[in-house]
């Protein structure tokens, strides 16, 4: 199994952020977040600012903007939201090409839009410059508490047994005269998912007991903590991104 | 709207609110880690391992509503509550949500808390209460346990979608006026539907699993054994 390495998301490459130890990575992000849903809706210069910042972490990361922006389509769900709030919004009405808008709604539009596409952005950067398994090794140092790693540990390396699973079962329907065709598909999955879920159980608890007789304790083996936790050096480094991002939204809180 | 309650993305919730649900998420979850510790053995760990990884695939299936501008997806908080436990299986979809926040961009990051409290807690608590009732009351069958995990699963969808509700009345970012009651009913119509898939899958799941090891369904211990007739079959199922 050619688990627990990389995940669909994951960029190979040797860049400067790729090389950053993950712990860094991920405060680096969630606190860049915050700092974006921070800011004041209608300080449209600061999202630029913000955009920009995105922009040049994904330059040194060599990750190409078509990437993300093809991968960031997976909030449209997300944002469909905000193209009802126009219509559904209360207070002030503004004609925009002919229709009635409420106007704080197509501010919460923007405002969704705004601060969900730099979310998945940043998100994507962090997946697209971090290894699953560096993931948990990073959230391991950050103190995460040891059931929570453990179970996203198992939930990492499940996803491929489950998947494997799936396609045997599917190949066996098939090779026994099942034609699926489109929806139908659906049927023969839905009437097995109890037997995928056994048969993937007994699998991964196979794996489970391999795992306990090599030595496991609930914590990853020490290989796994790689080049060791990040130095200062690395800490300051990584701050610059969450530090600007951080005095931009000061800048526009104090502004508006 | 259907998504959102699922996973609400940046923005749509203000800042104060979403560090109070926050905060709030932190104490339920290290009440959780505290008493998932002590049901996490050599039984429930990969078992946790694999309902969280189900979840997650099962999360991906996304059924687009067009007329109401939304789409939707399963929960699983039902399944886990069965599963694992009401402490472990909280921590499951916790862990589920931590990882597509901060991987896949589902939902924002600084939104977890109010993703948590919907799906892992309120939805997941309420799964539980259900079935901890519904398993006294119903017959020990097949069929009973099929009923419990339909209605449980089911009916968890529609309080975690509520569950949003209450935090866009506390702190949507854009006002809706009186629109918000209509919300109210657009979230639970539109998750009633939702739930009836997740109830079929979770009772499906739930039956097959107890047939075959009963052992490994947490909201069959301490019940009278033999409750569910087991099936020799297991040589099928390798």
């Amino acid at each position: 199994m050619g688990a627990g390495h990389g995940h669909v998301l994951y960029r190979e490459s040797d860049s400067p952020v790729h090389r950053l130890p993950p712990e860094v990575k991920i405060v680096a992000m969630v606190v860049f977040t915050v700092a974006v849903v921070a800011t004041p809706r209608s300080a449209f210069w600061a999202f630029g600012a913000y955009a920009l910042l995105v922009a040049v972490v994904a330059a040194l990361a060599r990750v190409g903007p078509r990437w993300l922006l093809s991968r960031a389509l997976i909030e449209l769900p997300f944002v469909l939201f905000a193209v009802a709030l126009p219509f559904l919004g209360a207070g002030e009405r503004v004609e925009v090409l002919g229709l009635r808008l409420s106007e704080d709604g197509l501010h919460g539009a923007w405002n969704i839009v705004a601060k969900g596409t730099l979310g998945v952005l940043a998100s994507l950067l962090l997946a697209a410059t971090t290894t699953t398994r560096d993931l948990i090794v990073g959230l391991d140092r950050l103190h995460c508490p040891q059931v929570l790693t453990q179970i996203a540990t198992f939930m990492l390396r499940y996803l491929d047994v489950l998947v494997g699973e799936a396609r045997r079962m599917r190949v066996a329907r098939i090779s026994r005269g099942d034609d699926p065709r489109f929806l139908w598909q659906l049927r023969g999955f839905a009437a097995g998912i109890g037997a995928l879920f056994l048969r993937a159980f007994e699998r991964g608890e196979r794996v489970y007991l391999a795992m306990l007789s090599r030595g496991y304790s609930g914590r990853m083996p020490e290989v796994w903590q790689g080049d060791g936790a990040a130095t200062t050096g690395q800490w300051l480094v990584a701050a610059t991104v969450p530090v600007v991002a951080a005095s931009i939204a000061a800048t526009a809180v104090v502004l508006t | 709207m259907e998504t959102l309650a699922m996973h609400i993305s940046n923005g749509i919730i203000d800042g104060p609110v979403a560090a109070v649900f926050a905060a709030l998420a932190l104490a339920a979850l290290t009440g959780c880690v505290l008493r998932g510790r002590r049901d996490l053995d050599d039984r429930l760990a990969p078992m946790a391992g694999l309902v969280a990884a189900f979840i997650f695939a099962v999360q991906m299936l996304n059924f687009p509503i067009f007329t109401a501008g939304v789409s939707g997806h399963l929960l699983g908080g039902a399944l886990a509550a069965m599963l694992v436990g009401p402490w472990v299986g909280a921590l499951c979809v916790s862990v589920v949500l931590v990882v597509q926040a901060l991987v896949f961009g589902d939902g924002g990051v600084a939104m977890l808390g109010l993703n948590i409290t919907n799906m892992a807690l309120l939805g997941t608590a309420a799964a539980y209460v259900l079935i901890a009732v519904l398993l006294r009351v119903l017959p020990r069958t097949p069929a009973g346990l099929a009923v419990t995990g339909f209605v449980a699963a089911m009916l968890s969808v529609v309080v975690a979608s509520q569950g949003f509700v209450l935090q866009y009345w506390l702190g949507g970012t854009t006002d809706l006026g009186g629109n918000l009651a209509s919300l109210a009913g657009t979230m639970a119509g539109v998750h009633l539907l939702i739930g009836i898939g997740e109830g079929l899958i979770t009772a499906t799941t739930v039956v097959t699993v107890a047939k075959v090891r009963p052992d490994l369904v947490y909201a069959l211990r301490g019940l009278r054994p033999a409750t569910v007739p087991t099936v020799p079959a297991v040589g099928g199922v390798r």
